[in-house]
């Protein structure tokens, strides 16, 4: 298994169908002659989960019978949701968690989203503030289950 | 001290001790929801305090952690500005602080992520992004309470009132060594203002309310001359680092 196979497959601890892949928060791994050097970057400046992270891609290469690796943080450049992986928005909708929408270009903005329970396009948004940093809380009003969004940014 | 350290403490101090401030919303805001976007709001904060504190530290020689700036300076080494350490007041004059904090901080930022520091560009370009949702969330309490009832409407522009006179504060470049906003690491506020002031009225006009006419406070917290608020926000910050030096959990 490759050094980058073991760090792709660690999972996010706050949406756990994801790995930090998935979610675009892995930059790099690196093989040198002192080790292995992997590169991750918050989702949000005060994301609380990275702490975590760092320690679950350490106890994936100890798994592996790797300890010489070391974990480094990036804030440059900006993380944003674009960088998430098309399978990570699919794992993500099937959670029951809507994912971000492309930010900018020539896509049309999306004026509601369809509820990942029903498909109801009939939703309104809660809170612009949701259980984490990264999602929003909306509310489907024909099944009347609540969800979460995932914020583009 | 350096001319940059100085100026990073400064960035740092105001995330720091307005995410304690903001911190004090939870389980006391008006709805359940707002508890949580306070609380990450807060979240957001202290963050960017933490890269700003790791950097302001990694500056010393020898270097100081986040921990050490945080918890074991006083007061008086304190850069913030009184806008961000004032006690809480109620829900108008919360947003109204965070209308005008968020807003300069939209500012700042915009141009900080240009900044030929490199860790100073970073911390913003990241900074920005959030501080954007800030004020969008603050502008819509805004318009919501000043366009709302009779009283909604005389809260909210009391906050403002309380709060107009430590805006000037945040645009009193005095604290930036001139040599670093002419090598591109700093920003002199200053110039500022007016994209502030631009923005400011667009939403009260919008909210109905009026753009407080009233003298600036004297300031000084960029030297260390704080309110009396300070020093009781950090006994709290601070307590328990104290008590227990190098206690994880």
């Amino acid at each position: 298994m490759s050094a980058h196979a073991v760090a792709a497959s660690v999972l996010d601890p706050e949406v756990p169908v994801l790995t930090i892949e998935d979610l675009g928060i892995l930059r790099s791994v690196d093989e040198g002659d002192d080790g292995i050097t992997v590169t991750i970057t918050p989702t949000y400046s005060g994301c609380p989960a990275m702490d975590s992270i760092r320690d679950d891609i350490l106890a994936a290469f100890h798994r592996v019978g790797r300890d010489d690796v070391r974990v480094d943080f990036v804030l440059a450049p900006a993380w944003t949701t674009d960088w998430m992986s098309d399978a990570g928005k699919r794992k993500l909708l099937d959670y029951g968690i809507v994912p971000p929408a492309p930010r900018g270009g020539p896509v049309a903005l999306a004026l509601t989203l369809r509820c990942p329970q029903c498909c109801s396009p009939d939703t309104r948004e809660l809170s612009r503030f949701g259980s984490t940093a990264c999602k929003s809380l909306w509310v489907c009003q024909a099944c009347r289950e609540p969800f979460d969004h995932f914020k583009a940014i | 001290m350096s001319a940059r350290q100085d100026y990073v403490l400064s960035l740092a101090d105001d995330a720091l001790v307005s995410a304690q401030r903001m911190g004090e919303w939870i389980a006391t805001s008006p709805q359940i929801e707002e508890d949580v976007a306070l609380g990450n709001i807060a979240l957001d904060l202290l963050g960017q305090a933490r890269s700003l504190l790791t950097y302001a530290g990694s500056l010393e020689d020898p270097p100081r952690s986040e921990d050490d700036l945080a918890y074991f300076r006083d007061a008086g080494d304190f850069r913030n500005v009184h806008l961000v350490e004032r006690e809480r007041g109620d829900f108008g004059v919360a947003m109204a602080r965070l209308l005008i904090l968020s807003t300069y901080l939209c500012e700042l930022y915009e141009h900080l992520q240009d900044s030929t520091d490199e860790t100073l560009a970073a911390v913003a370009a990241k900074a920005v992004k959030e501080v954007d949702y800030h004020r969008d969330h603050a502008t819509m309490w805004v318009l919501r309470l000043g366009d709302g009832t009779d009283e909604s409407h005389q809260r909210m522009q009391a906050g403002l009132d309380a709060e107009w006179p430590f805006v000037a504060e945040l645009f009193d470049g005095a604290y930036v060594a001139p040599a670093l906003v002419a090598d591109g690491v700093a920003i002199d506020p200053a110039p500022l203002r007016d994209a502030f002031d631009q923005r400011i009225e667009t939403v009260l006009h919008q909210a109905t309310l009026t753009v407080p006419d009233v003298a600036p406070a004297a300031g000084g917290g960029r030297t260390g001359a704080h309110t009396d608020a300070l020093a009781p926000l950090l006994a709290e910050l601070q307590g328990l680092a104290r008590e227990h030096p190098g206690a994880t959990w």
